[in-house]
């Protein structure tokens, strides 16, 4: 089976590593001391297996679109992450670090989310675990995604503001860490994504794994072959796109796209496209591409969409478009409102504006009639409802 | 190694009073100024800090000074040019503070032989790791002679300060609580951490660094260590009285 792995000090190739202050160190080699002990036994795959199935309702449908397969002239299935307890893949990210977490004997979790999504699955993890719940959120981020911030309180999580910078994901990342400095002893930091300090990308990668394992087995029963000519997934830090990738990287077939968010165009300077813009540094305690100024300060991104809204990438994912394993193109917000408004007139989902980026790439790509692509639908589009009215506002 | 920065651990055996300041901050051309008065004022070491977007290990005041600063057009490029001269100056031990990822940008190796043309005695960059510094820029640093001063905080077990002290030229930055910077933590309940570093016999003497912010901090800060920096506490002195000789004598003379 084809899957990816750093080497034993966080690397891929050039990318990821652990750059964090002293502060952090005893809590990150903790982890990466532990983490695949703990995560390979047995006794820890039967509880997290069996929630997947039962709480959060995995595995999740492989949709054969009918209606997007004749209008793009290939076999193109939808891979329903949108379907999994509380709206997007995050989750399963989520119930696996909460079992870590109590393993650790940890007594309190942190995270950062932009969209919402972390956060709400977080917060759900929580819940169910019994453990005590932060969530920083930037200012910006809680104004347009009212609905999850709503949600996480319900759920019993504390939503803090994070108020420096661009009041974005990167500064809610910022924020959390510091957190984690102040709490070093008890406290765990469930970050949402394939970002952060070894052994974060690998241990989030290994958890929405189970995306592209579920995948393989549902291509085999519908079409013979486990593996397809494409796939196609949205990219911040990059947890769904590596989930969706995992087990299908170098396997000789398929292609791996992963659509940045364009935000106004890459040119516009409101973009959040790292790959097509950011230089070689270091983020949240990773080595990897960003979008920085020549002096190496991060320049604050911009994306229609929460949950992209990041000026890095996860370090595999750099590895990955170094190496040619995977391509990265971009989208932008136009194009992505454009994405959700068809798919839910065409198909009947409402898509997140996140996942709406892999979906509008769709219509850029040139297919053979023959090939088998999959979309990896990450999230539903409830939580974006205020953007999507604001929007059909202005069209109508 | 680093002359000034051993005479100055030599020659003075407490009390060591070293202060932060971001560079660019309040204004852009502040940085010959804040060095002049910090020297005249009996200051004994002093932390230039070159600003960063995202400077995780810090709390709110440095956080929006490094801010402005970037507004203000502050780079390292540009602080290499205002130090040129600095040597000329003073004779005061200077080193230079901030995160790795400008430091990448500028190069590591530019970056390094430009602190040693202008005369800067070390570098604080807390978020490169040890492993790291010792795999691929200690031997830089080691032919430069430019120190590179490395933390520890009350979580860092006795092992991994020895072997930190075993890395370390200069001194060591003992970071005082579990915290980011300007956090006003109390002191006294660190004791036993202070009483397990000072058993430990280092080779390095140590500074107590976060949350030093009045009389009564420095004090119990230099009862358990060779003296004390202050960072945020003057940032905020600076951002509400300026830098005028005498708003920095004020400040420094409650320490003295």
């Amino acid at each position: 089976m084809n899957s990816i792995h750093p080497d034993k000090n966080g690397f891929y190739g050039e990318f990821g590593g652990a750059f964090i202050p002293e502060m952090l160190y005893p809590n990150i080699h903790e982890l990466q001391e532990q983490y695949l002990g703990i995560i390979n036994t047995t006794e820890f795959q039967q509880e997290f297996q069996s929630l997947l199935k039962d709480y959060v309702g995995r595995p999740t449908p492989l949709f054969y679109s009918k209606n997007l397969s004749a209008e793009f002239g290939a076999h193109i299935y939808l891979k329903r992450e949108d379907l999994n307890h509380t709206g997007a893949h995050k989750i399963n990210n989520t119930i696996g670090q909460i079992l870590l977490a109590k393993r650790l004997h940890k007594k309190r979790i942190i995270a950062e989310t932009g969209a919402g999504q972390h956060g709400v699955a977080t917060a759900t993890a929580c819940a169910l675990a019994g453990i005590d719940c932060t969530i920083f959120m930037g200012e910006i981020d809680i104004q347009r995604q009212m609905p999850n911030v709503e949600r996480m309180k319900l759920l019993g999580a504390k939503v803090i503001p994070a108020t420096s910078g661009s009041k974005t994901l990167k500064d809610a990342t910022n924020e959390a860490i510091r957190e984690w400095i102040n709490n070093p002893v008890d406290t765990h930091y469930i970050i949402g994504s394939v970002v952060g300090p070894h052994p974060y990308p690998d241990l989030v990668a290994r958890f929405q794994s189970v995306i592209s394992q579920e995948i393989k087995q549902q291509l085999l029963e519908k079409t013979g072959d486990e593996n397809p000519d494409y796939i196609i997934a949205c990219i911040g830090g990059g947890s769904n796109a590596i989930g969706a990738f995992y087990h299908f990287i170098d396997n000789g077939k398929t292609k791996l796209i992963a659509v940045e968010a364009g935000g106004e165009g890459i040119n516009s300077g409101k973009t959040a496209a790292t790959i097509a813009l950011g230089k070689k540094g270091i983020i949240h305690g990773s080595k990897t591409y960003l979008i920085q100024t020549e002096d190496g300060q991060i320049i604050e991104p911009h994306s229609i969409s929460a949950g992209l809204d990041y000026p890095g990438i996860g370090p595999i994912h750099a590895y990955l478009h170094d190496t040619g394993k995977a391509t990265v193109v971009n989208i932008t917000d136009k194009e992505a409102l454009e994405a959700a408004f068809y798919l839910s007139r065409k198909d009947g989902i409402i898509p997140a504006l996140e996942s709406a980026h892999a979906l509008a790439y769709l219509k850029k790509m040139k297919f053979k009639s023959d090939d088998v692509v999959i979309v990896n639908l990450s999230g539903r589009g409830d939580k974006d409802m205020s953007t999507y009215q604001k929007f059909m506002n202005y069209e109508h | 190694m680093s002359t000034r920065i051993q005479q100055l651990f030599s020659k003075k055996k407490g009390k060591i009073l070293s202060i932060y300041f971001t560079a660019g901050y309040p204004t852009l051309n502040d940085t010959l100024t804040i060095i002049q008065n910090l020297a005249d004022a009996g200051v004994d070491l002093i932390e230039i800090g070159f600003p960063f977007s995202d400077p995780l290990a810090d709390g709110p005041v440095i956080q929006q000074s490094s801010q402005k600063a970037i507004e203000n057009g502050m780079t390292l490029k540009l602080l290499f040019e205002q130090l040129k001269n600095i040597r000329q100056q003073t004779n005061i031990p200077i080193i230079l503070m901030g995160y790795l990822n400008p430091v990448l940008q500028f190069g590591i190796q530019n970056f390094v032989e430009k602190c040693v043309v202008v005369g800067i005695d070390g570098v604080i960059i807390p978020d490169l790791p040890v492993d790291y510094y010792e795999a691929h820029f200690k031997n830089l640093f080691k032919n430069n002679k430019l120190a590179n001063i490395l933390l520890i905080t009350p979580e860092t077990n006795s092992d991994r300060v020895q072997m930190i002290d075993a890395l370390s030229d200069g001194f060591i930055y003992m970071v005082s609580s579990n915290s980011i910077t300007g956090s006003e933590n109390n002191l006294a309940h660190q004791s036993d951490y202070f009483d397990r570093i000072n058993q430990l016999n280092l080779t390095n003497p140590t500074l107590i660094g976060f949350g030093i912010h009045d009389k009564h901090t420095f004090e119990s800060a230099c009862k358990n260590s060779s003296g004390a920096i202050i960072g945020s506490a003057f940032v905020k002195h600076l951002a509400t009285y300026g830098t005028s000789r005498k708003t920095i004598f004020d400040f420094v003379k409650v320490f003295k």
